[in-house]
C-alpha cells in the first residue's frame, strides 16, 4: 500500500475517534436549554466526521488513484535513506531542546546554542567563526525582539535573574 | 472611487507606510530568492512582526510588500540559477534561464521586471474596478449564503487540485476544518476536543500551523536534499540591464493580455498565481507566430514576459476574494486573512465601508510596490542576488531559529514549539506522499467562519430549512458538489478508458 493510502487510513481513524465523540460524548453535559437550539456544538463535528470519513475512505480503497510518480523536485520516500535524513533528525531534536530550554536557560545562551550545534549538525567545522555569527545573531535578535519589538524574552539563564 | 483613492493615497503616503512598502520589498526579495522559502513561509515568518506595528493598515501594506517582493526574487533565483524559490515562477525558468546561459542575464531581469511591474499595475486597477462592484453585490448576501460561498471557494481549492489529486485535497481541507473545532468556539463558550489540555482551550495557533506548514517542510526538504539549495551558479556578471526598442515593442501585447488573463485567473480561488504562470506561457507559445514559437524555451523574451506579467496579476487578482469577501483563494491570501483577523480587522464586504483606508491604502500600496520593485530592487539585482552565495551550513539553522521565533513571539509560550514540531514532521510526511498542504491551511482559517454563518443560518430557519427557502445558497452549494464531483469522474473515466485501451492491445 503506498503512502498516501496510508495517511489517508490514519485519517480515517483520527476521523473515528472524533466522530465518535462528536455523535457519543460531547452533548452529555450540554444544558437543557441548548438542547432546544437547531443547532447543538456537536452538529458541525458530526458533519465533518461523516464527510471526512468517507473521503478517506475512497483514498483508502483506491478509487482516485495518483500515478504514483514523484514529482520533479519531490522526494521519493521509499529510498530515504539516500537523503541526509541524520542531519534532518538532528535537526529535529535540536528544535525540541530548543523548545524545552528556551525558559530555563534564557534566551541568549539556547538560542546560540541552537544556532552552533545546528550548523555544526550540517557538517560546519570553522567552529570560531561560527560562534562568533551564532553569539552575534543571537544577540541582535534578542535586541530586536525585546526593545524594538517590545516582547519579553528572559535573556539569562533562570538561575541568574 | 476618486475619493476612495485620495484617502488611500493620504494613508499609504505616509513615512511609516513608504517604509514599510521599501522595506517589505526588499525583504521579500531578499527571502523570496533563496531557493525553498516562498511567499507563504515568508509572510508567516513576518506576520508577528507585522501584528506587533499594531496599525492594520501598516502591517498589510508591509506583508503586501513582502509578497510582491518574494514573487520577484523567487524570478530572479529562476533566472540566475534555474532554481524558482516559488511554484509560480517555475514558467519563468523555461525562458529566463536559457537567456542567463546565453549571457543576458541582465536584460532578461529587466524584461522580468517590466513585466511584473505592468501585470502587478494592471492587475491593480482592475482590482480597483472589480472589487467595489463586487463587494456591493457581495452586501447583499446573508449568512446563508455566505456559508453556501464558503463551501464553493474550499470546493473550487480542491477541484483545481489537479488529477488524481481531488479526493487528497479534499481531505486536506477537511482536516482543516476539524482541526479548526478544537478549542472554545465563538458560538457557544464550551471547550471542544480539547482532550483536557490547557493549551488547546484557545485552539491551535495559525501562525504556528503555517510555519509547521510551510517554512519547517521547505526547510527539512533543503535538509534531506543538498541539490535543492544549489542547483546552478550564478557565475556570469549581470551587466547591461537594457532592452531594445524592439523587444519592448515585442512584449507589450504579451504583458497587456496576460495581465489581465492572469488577474481573472487569479480572482478564481484555488486557480492561481501557479497555473496563471503556465497557463500564460502555453497561451503565449499557441498564438505566436512560427519563428516566434521556434525560439520558445530557448531564451525568448516572449515566454519571459507571458508567466511573469500573468503569475504577478494573478497575485494582485487573489485580493479581490479576499478583501471584498473575507475568503482567500490561495494558501497565501489564507495566511494574510488570519494575521487581519489577528489585527481584528474582518474582511469582507464592510471593510470598504467601515474601514475604506485599509482597503485603498492597500490599492496604492500595490502600485508603490511595483513602482519599487523596478526602480529600486532592479539595479540593486546584483548585490542582492549575493545572498545565493550564502553557504547551507549557515542558511538552514538561521531559516529554523526564524520559524520557531515566529511560532514563539506570537504566543510567548514555549508547547507551541513542541506543536510546531510535531506538525512540521506531520506536514513533510504528507508532502512525500504529494498531499497539498495549502488546502489544510486554507480550511483551518475559514473553518471558524464557516462554521458561525452555518450556526447563524441554522438558528435563522430552525433548521436546515434556509437551503431549500434561498435560491442562491441552493444554486451556489449545488455549484460546490459539482466542482468536487466533475474533475473525479472525468479523471476515473478517463482512466477507465486508458485502461480500456491497454487491454485491446
Amino acid at each position: 500500500m503506498a503512502l498516501d493510502r496510508w495517511i489517508a487510513l490514519i485519517v480515517l481513524l483520527i476521523c473515528l475517534a472524533y466522530g465518535y465523540t462528536a455523535f457519543f460524548t460531547m452533548d452529555e453535559g450540554l444544558p437543557p436549554f441548548m438542547r432546544r437550539s437547531p443547532i447543538w456544538p456537536s452538529t458541525f463535528p458530526k458533519v465533518l466526521s461523516v464527510l471526512t470519513g468517507i473521503t478517506a475512505l475512497l483514498i483508502v480503497i483506491g478509487v482516485e488513484k495518483s500515478d504514483g510518480s514523484i514529482r520533479d523536485g519531490g522526494i521519493n520516500y521509499r529510498r530515504l535513506g539516500d537523503y541526509k535524513i541524520g542531519q534532518a533528525a538532528g535537526l529535529l531534536a535540536l528544535m525540541v531542546a530548543y523548545a524545552l530550554l528556551l525558559r530555563p536557560m534564557g534566551f541568549l545562551l539556547s538560542t546560540s546554542g541552537f544556532l552552533f550545534l545546528s550548523a555544526t549538525v550540517l557538517g560546519e567545522r570553522k567552529w570560531i567563526r561560527l560562534l562568533v555569527i551564532s553569539a552575534l545573531a543571537s544577540g541582535f535578535v534578542w535586541y530586536l525582539v525585546q526593545v524594538v519589538l517590545g516582547i519579553f524574552l528572559r535573556p539569562l539563564p533562570y538561575i541568574l535573574t | 472611487m476618486i475619493e476612495g483613492l485620495l484617502l488611500g493615497l493620504g494613508t499609504a503616503f505616509s513615512i511609516t507606510n513608504i517604509l514599510m512598502v521599501v522595506g517589505g520589498c526588499l525583504i521579500g526579495t531578499f527571502i523570496g530568492m533563496l531557493p525553498g522559502l516562498g511567499p507563504m513561509s515568508i509572510i508567516a515568518i513576518m506576520i508577528p512582526i507585522a501584528i506587533t506595528i499594531g496599525d492594520p493598515s501598516a502591517a498589510l501594506i508591509l506583508l503586501a510588500g513582502v509578497y510582491y517582493g518574494a514573487i520577484f526574487g523567487g524570478s530572479t533565483s529562476s533566472i540566475l540559477i534555474n532554481a524558482p524559490g516559488v511554484a509560480s515562477t517555475v514558467a519563468t525558468s523555461f525562458d529566463g534561464y536559457p537567456m542567463a546561459r546565453q549571457g543576458k542575464a541582465g536584460k532578461a531581469l529587466t524584461v522580468a521586471a517590466i513585466a511584473s511591474f505592468c501585470g502587478g499595475t494592471i492587475g491593480a486597477i482592475l482590482l480597483m474596478i472589480f472589487a467595489p462592484a463586487l463587494a456591493s453585490v457581495a452586501l447583499l448576501f446573508h449568512s446563508a449564503e455566505y456559508f453556501a460561498l464558503m463551501v464553493v471557494g474550499l470546493s473550487a481549492i480542491a477541484a483545481f487540485a489537479g488529477t488524481g489529486q481531488v479526493g487528497k485535497a479534499l481531505l486536506m481541507t477537511l482536516l482543516g476544518l476539524i482541526m479548526a473545532t478544537v478549542g472554545e468556539g465563538a458560538l457557544f463558550n464550551l471547550p471542544r476536543f480539547t482532550m483536557g489540555i490547557m493549551d488547546l482551550q484557545s485552539g491551535f495557533g495559525f501562525i504556528t500551523l503555517a510555519m509547521a506548514m510551510f517554512a519547517l517542510p521547505e526547510a527539512l526538504y533543503l535538509v534531506l536534499d543538498p541539490a535543492r539549495s544549489n542547483s546552478g551558479k550564478a557565475n556570469e556578471e549581470i551587466k547591461d540591464l537594457r532592452i531594445t526598442r524592439a523587444e519592448a515593442r515585442a512584449i507589450a501585447p504579451v504583458v497587456g493580455r496576460q495581465s489581465i488573463q492572469g488577474f481573472l485567473i487569479g480572482v478564481l480561488p484555488g486557480a492561481g498565481a501557479t497555473i496563471a504562470s503556465f497557463l500564460g506561457y502555453a497561451v503565449e507559445r499557441n498564438i505566436a507566430s512560427k519563428e516566434d514559437q521556434a525560439q520558445f524555451g530557448k531564451g525568448s523574451v516572449k515566454g519571459l514576459a507571458a508567466p511573469e506579467s500573468a503569475n504577478n496579476a494573478a497575485c494582485t487578482g487573489s485580493f479581490v476574494p479576499l478583501l471584498t469577501l473575507g475568503i482567500p483563494g490561495s494558501g497565501t491570501t489564507a495566511i494574510l486573512l488570519g494575521a487581519l483577523i489577528a489585527l481584528n480587522v474582518s474582511p469582507g464586504p464592510r471593510l470598504m465601508i467601515d474601514q475604506p483606508e485599509i482597503f485603498w491604502s492597500v490599492i496604492i500600496s500595490m502600485y508603490v510596490g511595483n513602482v519599487i520593485l523596478l526602480v529600486l530592487n532592479l539595479p540593486l539585482i546584483p548585490y542582492i542576488a549575493k545572498v545565493l552565495t550564502i553557504p547551507r551550513n549557515y542558511l538552514i539553522p538561521f531559516i529554523l531559529f526564524f520559524t520557531l521565533m515566529g511560532a514563539y513571539i506570537g504566543q510567548n509560550n514555549a508547547t507551541e514549539l513542541l506543536i510546531l514540531v510535531g506538525f512540521g514532521i506531520c506536514a513533510t510526511v504528507l508532502r512525500f506522499a504529494d498531499y497539498p498542504l495549502a488546502p489544510l491551511l486554507i480550511g483551518f482559517i475559514l473553518g471558524r467562519m464557516l462554521e458561525d454563518n452555518f450556526s447563524r443560518s441554522m438558528q435563522l430557519y430552525d433548521g436546515l430549512r434556509f437551503v431549500l427557502e434561498r435560491p442562491m445558497t441552493m444554486g451556489l452549494l449545488a455549484l460546490a458538489v459539482l466542482l468536487v464531483a466533475l474533475p473525479s469522474y472525468r479523471a476515473r473515466r478517463a482512466r477507465l478508458r486508458s485502461q480500456g485501451i491497454a487491454s485491446g492491445d
